[in-house]
């Protein structure tokens, strides 16, 4: 559904050329909810630029749909951008208009006659549990309803494809978790393949099926989400699964672990460090709840039998460890 | 009260020269402000699009606009208008009465409510033309339905204040010919000393600039829904 083939962008500035995106090769397929993570500056806006085809890349491709959207005119391009929505951070709704006009938006840019507007504007709001509002404007709504009216526009011309920039960011948890329902609901109901752009671990964990980590333009990590998580020491998986801070007097070298409930229970990753002996210790442990399975992870200190030792030992328990520095494990300090 | 009223019932400036003063003050404000807004909003919405930051950046277009408006805002308004007498003359045929007037009152607001729409339009925040944008809306229609709709109240908000400064600069044309309030107070209150019809123009001035800013006031706080 969408295909990013070699895809770079520079921009020019005044201490030399800026590169945002450094060869980004990435497919997402139909149905498929896509999570982008990486720190702010990593190129995640951009990328979702390149895709909407408000940024023109400096080289490489950008197909949506079929479509190939690099070095097409102005005006194909603003045909080719309705089988896209777009959901914003800050929702960017029109405050002179009514939310149900607010939605008719993008079906007045696409030119749908009066009478079918107003039906399908309807069907959106009620889509979004929002019916009974369509006289409101949008100061009269709270944050998680406004976002759920940005939801309906970008679903308005029935796109292929659904981009969220960071949709929950302004949002609180409760209302995070709902709009993240939501998303998730409309990809099992309408089939919709959705891009979503955030820097918080929760929404991944919460909504996504794949997930791709940017750093400095290039990709870090990708792949569908159980599968980058339960790999020991990938980047993906201190980032979304991150532990509790370590005790200040934690030594350089830690054992990590990382394991699927479904794979080894919790109980057993515990008896297989007990089974180590009394010197060896859980610094700090975490299990999460992610794409429909648990996810654990462990930080281990062995002070006198050394990290070489357990690693085997734990490898030998049917668990996959290893060694690591204490500032690259991902507590929630740095996630 | 009594004594005030029999002077102002028998003071025959008031009673035969006011009513059409004002008429010619309402004309000449009415059909400057018109003109004002006619041209001064594509001005604003043109000066903000060639904006580096603006939609269609155009930066020999912005600078050579931004010194034009710059300059004709920089000149005090009664000296603009002694200059473009020429000018009133090429195009109304005299430079005397209302009529001639209009010229120099609306070279004289355009450059000032064309900067206020700007900084109105410029208000719009980024997120909702880049919405627009993304649904495949033209320049066209983003200026029309996201630019001058989200920014209405404010662009009238900059109207009403366009229109006081016209009905203050309508009594400096006065001076120089063009009739009006601002004549009857200079020539009959002020040279031949007559406080009553001082007074009245400046009375029915107030009372013209309180009813333009309430109205406005009123419909800026109607189209706003923030």
């Amino acid at each position: 559904m969408i295909e990013l083939s070699a895809l770079r962008k520079v921009y020019p500035s005044a201490d030399g050329p800026v590169v945002a995106l450094d060869g980004i090769d990435l497919s997402v397929g139909r149905g498929v909810v896509h999570g982008v993570v990486g720190r702010s500056g990593a190129g995640k806006s951009t990328l979702i630029r390149c895709l909407t085809g408000l940024e023109q890349p400096t080289s490489g491709t950008v197909t949506v749909d079929g479509t190939t959207l690099t070095g097409l005119s102005e005006k194909r391009l603003r045909t080719a951008r309705r089988a896209m929505g777009m959901v914003f951070q800050h929702v960017n709704l029109l405050d002179s208009r009514t939310i149900a006009a607010n939605v008719a938006f993008p079906l007045e840019v696409a030119g749908v006659p009066r009478d079918r507007r107003r039906e399908r504007v309807a069907e959106l709001l009620d889509l979004v549990g929002l019916g009974h509002r369509a006289g409101a404007y949008p100061a009269q709504l709270s944050g998680g309803q406004k976002q759920r009216v940005g939801i309906a526009r970008a679903l308005a011309t029935e796109p292929a494809v659904l981009l969220c920039d960071e949709p929950t960011s302004a949002l609180d948890g409760e209302t995070t978790r709902q709009i993240l329902g939501l998303v998730r609901d409309l990809r099992d109901r309408l089939g919709i393949t959705v891009v979503v752009i955030t820097h918080e671990p929760s929404v991944v964990r919460e909504v996504c099926d794949e997930v791709t980590l940017l750093e400095h333009g290039r990709v870090v990590q990708s792949g569908p989400l159980t599968e980058v998580v339960t790999a020991t020491g990938s980047p993906l998986s201190r980032a979304l699964v991150p532990v509790p801070d370590l005790p200040p007097e934690a030594r350089r070298d830690l054992v990590e672990v990382t394991y699927a409930t479904d794979d080894v229970a919790t109980r057993d990753a515990f008896a297989a460090v007990a089974a180590l002996g009394e010197d060896v210790e859980v610094l700090s442990a975490t299990v999460e709840p992610l794409a429909g399975r648990r996810v654990g992870r462990l930080l281990i200190d062995a002070p006198r039998s050394g990290t070489d030792a357990v690693v085997a030992r734990l490898r030998a328990a049917g668990l996959d460890p290893v060694v690591t520095g204490r500032e690259a494990v991902g507590t929630e300090e740095v996630a | 009260m009594e004594g005030f009223w029999s002077e102002l019932t028998s003071n025959r400036v008031v009673t035969e020269m006011l009513p059409a003063a004002t008429l010619e003050t309402l004309q000449m404000v009415g059909l400057s402000a018109l003109v004002t807004l006619v041209v001064g909003l594509p001005l604003g919405l043109l000066l903000r699009s060639v904006a580096p930051d603006g939609l269609t950046p155009n930066r020999p277009v912005s600078a050579v606009l931004g010194v034009v408006v710059n300059v004709l805002r920089a000149l005090p308004f009664i000296i603009l208008a002694v200059a473009l007498i020429p000018v009133t003359r090429a195009i109304v045929g005299t430079s005397l009465g209302w009529e001639a007037a209009v010229v120099p009152l609306s070279i004289g607001t355009i450059p000032f409510f064309a900067r206020l729409v700007e900084t109105a339009v410029r208000d719009v925040a980024a997120g909702k033309v880049e919405a627009a944008r993304v649904m495949g809306s033209t320049t066209a229609k983003v200026v029309s339905q996201v630019l001058v709709r989200e920014a209405l109240p404010s662009i009238v908000a900059a109207f009403t204040i366009t229109v006081i400064s016209l009905i203050g600069f309508s009594a400096m044309v006065g001076a120089i010919g063009a009739g009006g309030l601002g004549f009857l107070a200079i020539s009959y209150g002020f040279q031949r000393f007559d406080p009553t019809v001082l007074y009245t123009s400046v009375v029915v001035i107030v009372v013209l600039v309180t009813v333009v800013q309430v109205v406005g006031d009123a419909l800026a706080r109607r189209l706003d829904h923030r």
